[in-house]
């Protein structure tokens, strides 16, 4: 019992696929799931690296125009550079802007909740200025390998669910089996604590957003690709529906615990709430009220727990 | 003689941001020569007020320590109401989005009061449901004002001063004398410094914290009736991305997202001084994606400032 309360989550996934296969005969089938896994690895595979800034301690709202960013840059320079050169500069920019935000809120000690918040305004102004406001597409689609981070398959599995599922295998390795996993999770835990017992929490911050906006470049490269090209927005309200992923996970705002295997979770039952609702014949905006309805009742009975486990362990 | 570091915290009587809107505003009048016309000052009002009213109610949620992600999606939901609801008459129109900003207000304090679960997660889920009940009453479609006496009050001005202004101004000055000469403003200052020791001088938390939802909650609505006045019309997607506008300008006008400090001159001086850039640059021809940027820097800009000057003082700030 206790382990299926330590679950929660996961009960209540497995429990909403069993009431959806019920109404929809081709929920279960192995195409949907692999239709709805495949649209949920965008959202995914930046919420891995959201999931490390927040387990940091920090937030990260910027991702959603640094999505708008590498995506209509990676897009545009395609066709002027050549698609390794795009690939190789978008990173590189990418992770500069990460940069940015690490040194600001790792270094200068700025809070991340606003500093993310006016990078999200000038970033996509930056958008903006470079595109001219236009949107940006590849010419010749057909004829590029470009497309096969959105659109190839390896061994009969879509490559977003393969780098969506590669990077989270990685990077939940990294959290729970290496020093510097663990050095996150103290300096989320208790910075103070963190620091006199040796720990460098200025880099370790700094690293976080460096992990969110390559995770972001990750994401742009499948978007991109995926599209052929890209609008100037594209990647606008990203940032909420990312940590809505990240909470419905059980994920704490707070910092300090967490995990990216909850994450997934929490990014899936997204996924499968969006496409279980859609099967049933419901309009698409039923599942934003579904989600509202869902995040605070999965939160609160997180909490109610942790409250009770705390109570018998202290009487 | 003031310091300096005194100056900056806002203990004398000019709050730093009013410097930089009257630094900018004397800046753009000299670049412009359009920009220094009463009509221009109203338009900047007109402008700022949807912004503005939002900002006012955000205060007090921030200085109570919460904060409010749903007030864009309320603003959008109150606008298709009161379009939507007018063929049955116009009164019961605003009547009917203003409760309904009442009510989701109240939803929220209610859950982050009786539940703990803290209120950036609260509202983001009401931000996204919110939009979903958006979409559900208006089933996609844009309304427009088929009353004209409606689309009429959006334009209707009071001898040179439009009636939108004047609403905003009228709301500042009341929402300020609430946060500085009343009991509820004194406890919402108590609880967003410090929630233990409000309780135990026996202020009750949960009912400050609910009362100032329902305020942001109205506010949201009120922005919303009297943007839709303004444009005569409501879109689904109206309000997306304001709760980011509007915690710029109240973070601008020196209120802390720890809570427990900040005022509603302060947030007046930071919603002005969006709406003068915004305004200031479109006279100067600067292509409206430069503001984002421009935005961005002062936002960051001014945190570190503050951080220096306060540096000994502020305590690690998270969510």
């Amino acid at each position: 019992m206790s382990f299926l309360s330590a679950q929660g989550i996961l009960v209540f996934f497995l429990l909403g696929m069993v009431v959806f296969s019920f109404f929809s005969e081709q929920f279960l089938s192995q195409s949907n799931i692999m239709t709805v896994v495949r649209q949920a690895s965008i959202i995914g595979i930046i919420a891995v690296g959201v999931t490390v800034v927040i387990i940091g301690g920090n937030l990260d709202l910027s991702v959603g125009s640094l999505l708008s960013f590498s995506t209509v840059l990676v897009v545009d320079l395609h066709d002027k550079i050549g698609p390794v050169n795009a690939i190789l500069l978008m990173f590189a920019l990418t992770l500069l802007i990460g940069a940015v935000n690490g040194f600001l809120i790792g270094f200068m000690r700025l809070n991340s909740l606003i500093v993310t918040l006016a990078m999200l305004s000038a970033i996509q102004g930056l958008v903006l200025i470079y595109s001219g406001g236009q949107n940006v597409d590849i010419a010749n689609q057909q004829g590029t390998w470009f497309a096969f981070f959105g659109r190839g398959y390896v061994a009969g599995i879509a490559v977003p669910i393969l780098l969506f599922g590669l990077l989270a295998i990685v990077v939940q390795v990294v959290m729970s089996y290496t020093g510097y996993g663990r050095r996150i999770f103290a300096v989320g835990g208790n910075p103070m604590a963190a620091v006199y017992s040796g720990i460098r929490k200025n880099w370790c911050v700094f690293s976080t957003y460096l992990i969110s906006a390559f995770c972001v470049a990750c994401a742009a490269l499948v978007l991109g690709s995926r599209v052929m090209g890209s609008q100037n927005n594209v990647g606008q309200g990203y940032e909420l529906l990312v940590l809505a992923g990240i909470i419905l996970g059980g994920t704490s705002l707070l910092g300090g615990a967490g995990s990216i295997w909850k994450t997934v979770i929490g990014v899936l039952i997204l996924g499968f709430i969006q496409n279980g609702l859609l099967l049933m014949g419901y309009p698409y905006y039923i599942q934003w009220i579904v989600t509202w309805v869902i995040i605070i009742l999965a939160v609160w009975l997180d909490l109610a727990n942790k409250r009770k486990r705390l109570l018998t362990t202290h009487s | 003689m003031t310091s300096l570091k005194g100056f900056f915290r806002g203990k004398t009587a000019i709050q730093p941001i009013w410097i930089f809107v009257i630094a900018i505003f004397i800046f753009f009048s000299f670049m412009s020569e359009y920009f220094l016309s009463l009509s221009n000052i109203t338009n900047i009002l007109v402008q700022t007020s949807t912004i503005g009213l939002l900002a006012l109610g955000m205060t007090y949620v921030m200085i109570n320590g919460n904060i409010d992600l749903s007030v864009g999606a309320t603003l959008g939901l109150a606008a298709s109401l009161v379009v939507g609801i007018q063929p049955l008459g116009l009164t019961v129109a605003v009547l009917a989005a203003l409760a309904a900003g009442i009510v989701i207000g109240a939803i929220n304090g209610l859950i982050v009061w009786k539940t703990g679960v803290n209120a950036f997660i609260v509202t983001l889920g009401a931000m996204i449901g919110v939009r979903g009940l958006i979409f559900l009453y208006t089933q996609e479609q844009s309304f427009y004002a088929t009353n004209f006496a409606f689309a009429d009050f959006g334009a209707s001005t009071i001898g040179p001063i439009p009636v939108l202004a004047i609403i905003f101004l009228l709301c500042t000055l009341v929402m300020h004398l609430v946060l500085t000469r009343t009991g509820h403003g004194r406890n919402t200052f108590a609880v967003g410094g410090n929630p233990e020791a409000s309780i135990d001088a026996g202020i009750r938390l949960g009912r400050h914290m609910m009362i100032n939802f329902i305020i942001v909650g109205f506010f949201a609505a009120l922005a919303g009736v009297l943007l839709a006045s303004q444009m005569g019309a409501a879109t689904p997607n109206l309000g997306r991305d304001y709760e980011l506008w509007t915690i710029t300008a109240v973070v601008l006008g020196g209120t802390k997202l720890t809570g427990g400090y900040g005022s509603i001159t302060g947030t007046l001086g930071g919603v002005l001084a969006i709406g003068i850039l915004r305004n200031g640059m479109n006279m100067m021809q600067v292509p409206a994606f430069y503001v984002l940027v421009i935005l961005g820097a002062i936002l960051i800009s001014v945190l570190i400032i503050d951080k220096k000057l306060n540096a000994p003082s502020t305590k690690e700030v998270r969510i």
